[in-house]
């Protein structure tokens, strides 16, 4: 029997997405991307000279990237400002982007983005990535490709495309897993993390599934930038 | 980028002749907007765009010991971050002065006007009463920082609605709101900041503008009554000035007030 989901979704079926690029008029290039009731926004700051001088790389330029939720972002509250949780999601989103970036266009430089995430109900990181790689795009960063990103889901025995909250929480059966992955447009793996349990036959067909769920949400980053030029 | 010189100068030329760079009047506004329930997690939250400024402010509550001098009222918390995908100058970090005294100016302004009726906030007498946080971000920062706030924070306040709370579990149901208000006052308390440039009083300055600020003064009134303050910035005020700047305030509060009536009922 195959699982019903509390949204009525198909399995395979994205929430409703939504981007616009140049939300941040301050910025050098900025982005709003949302699965359903997650929203991230990004804003590219750069290139610009690399502070302090002793970071600099002159064989390459740097991509730093940082993630943070909104104190009201989520039910229960969370203290404003750095936590170890957004430390690391800020590294794997640079991971993620870092490959399609020609960042070695901009010796001692480096591009600043910055994602914030103004309401949370799961996927936030990937939504953030989607964010992210379109503000850079925007900001006229070269890129050799786009990235896009998206959570797959195991709930008990099945596979589900963009987890919600509710999702994650799932406690039947095998319970939830969560496999955020994030892929280039020519179909390379930039990032993927897993929490929960899974066989490898089933993670392959997962991978397989995020591949084609990139897909779709390469073509909403793709209409949101054509529109911002028109 | 901090405004040149040549700007500064040729704002200031512009100021003397009662012109600004873009077209308004020494004491008006640029266009604002709000729109409310922007973040579903939220007890309340609202989005202010003044020109090109933008601000979020988002409420969330919770149940905690109530301090021993006030035992039967709510508590009160107003925090702000510049956060730095809001412009190049801010930058990730402890909280420097500026996102310090733009929160606590404006917390003084909501707890000093008694708009939150903190004393219907107790749930149990000197054990648990309700904390209101008030979380201020800029989402693109271009001058006025204060004045924006400080109309989100009435704006996101008056969108509140009050969590579920467990009364035997002593414990607050997060994602679940009763259909109770938070219980507010009638007057509404707006902060109104007059900045001093050169020999001119201006309100709503745009980022160049506030650059060049020698003095700025934010007042936080309802109709004429004044319920906090504070001068901001080592310029110096003469009497005429600061009565000038009242003067100023209490009619720029009229127009405000009538304009953003619609968003504050």
């Amino acid at each position: 029997m195959t699982i019903k989901r509390f949204d009525g979704r198909k399995l395979d079926e994205i929430r409703k997405m939504s981007a616009k690029v140049g939300v941040v008029p301050n910025a050098d290039g900025s982005a709003m991307f949302s699965f359903g009731d997650t929203i991230a926004i990004a804003a590219v700051y750069g290139p610009k000279k690399m502070h302090p001088l002793h970071m600099q790389n002159p064989k390459k330029g740097t991509l730093r990237f940082t993630y943070n939720m909104l104190s009201f972002s989520v039910t229960d509250r969370i203290r404003p400002g750095p936590s170890r949780r957004g430390t690391e999601i800020g590294k794997i989103s640079e991971w993620a982007i870092d490959p399609v970036l020609m960042i070695d266009k901009y010796p001692n430089n480096v591009v600043d983005v910055h994602v914030n995430i103004l309401q949370a109900n799961a996927s936030t990181r990937c939504a953030g990535i989607n964010a992210g790689a379109l503000a850079l795009a925007h900001a006229g960063i070269t890129m050799k490709d786009m990235v896009s990103s998206v959570s797959i889901g195991k709930l008990d025995k099945d596979l589900v495309v963009d987890l919600s909250k509710k999702e994650e929480d799932f406690e039947e059966g095998e319970g939830a897993t969560d496999i955020p992955m994030t892929f280039t447009n020519n179909g390379k793996l930039t990032h993927i993390q897993l929490d929960g349990n899974i066989k490898t036959e089933q993670l392959k067909e997962a991978v397989k599934l995020a591949r084609k769920a990139c897909k779709e949400v390469y073509e909403v980053q793709k209409k949101a930038l054509k529109e911002s030029i028109k | 980028m901090k405004t040149s010189k040549l700007t500064g100068d040729r704002i200031k030329e512009y100021l003397a002749l009662g012109k600004r760079f873009d077209g308004r009047k020494l004491d008006e506004f640029r266009e604002i907007t709000i729109e409310t329930g922007v973040s579903k997690n939220a007890e309340g939250s609202a989005r202010v765009k003044m020109g090109k400024t933008e601000v979020i402010v988002g409420i969330k509550m919770n149940a905690s010991t109530p301090y021993p001098d006030s035992p039967d009222k709510g508590n009160l918390m107003v925090t702000a971050e510049l956060l730095p995908l809001s412009s190049s100058r801010f930058e990730l970090g402890p909280p420097k002065i500026e996102s310090i005294e733009l929160a606590r100016v404006l917390d003084r302004a909501i707890r000093e006007s008694k708009f939150i009726e903190l004393e219907k906030l107790c749930i149990k007498k000197g054990e648990k009463v309700w904390t209101v946080f008030i979380d201020i971000y800029s989402i693109n920062a271009d001058g006025n920082l204060l004045d924006a706030a400080g109309l989100g924070i009435v704006a996101a306040l008056k969108n509140s609605k009050i969590p579920k709370y467990d009364k035997e579990k002593e414990e607050v149901l997060y994602g679940n709101w009763s259909d109770e208000k938070l219980p507010l006052k009638k007057e509404v308390p707006l902060s109104i900041t007059i900045y001093k440039i050169g020999e001119n009083l201006i309100i709503d300055p745009t980022q160049e503008e506030e650059d060049i600020n020698d003095a700025r003064v934010t007042i936080g009134s309802h109709k004429g009554v004044i319920s906090s303050m504070q001068k901001g910035n080592s310029g110096e005020l003469s009497e005429e000035e600061m009565y000038n700047i009242l003067d100023m305030t209490e009619k720029v509060w009229k127009d405000l007030f009538s304009s953003m009536e619609k968003y504050l009922k």
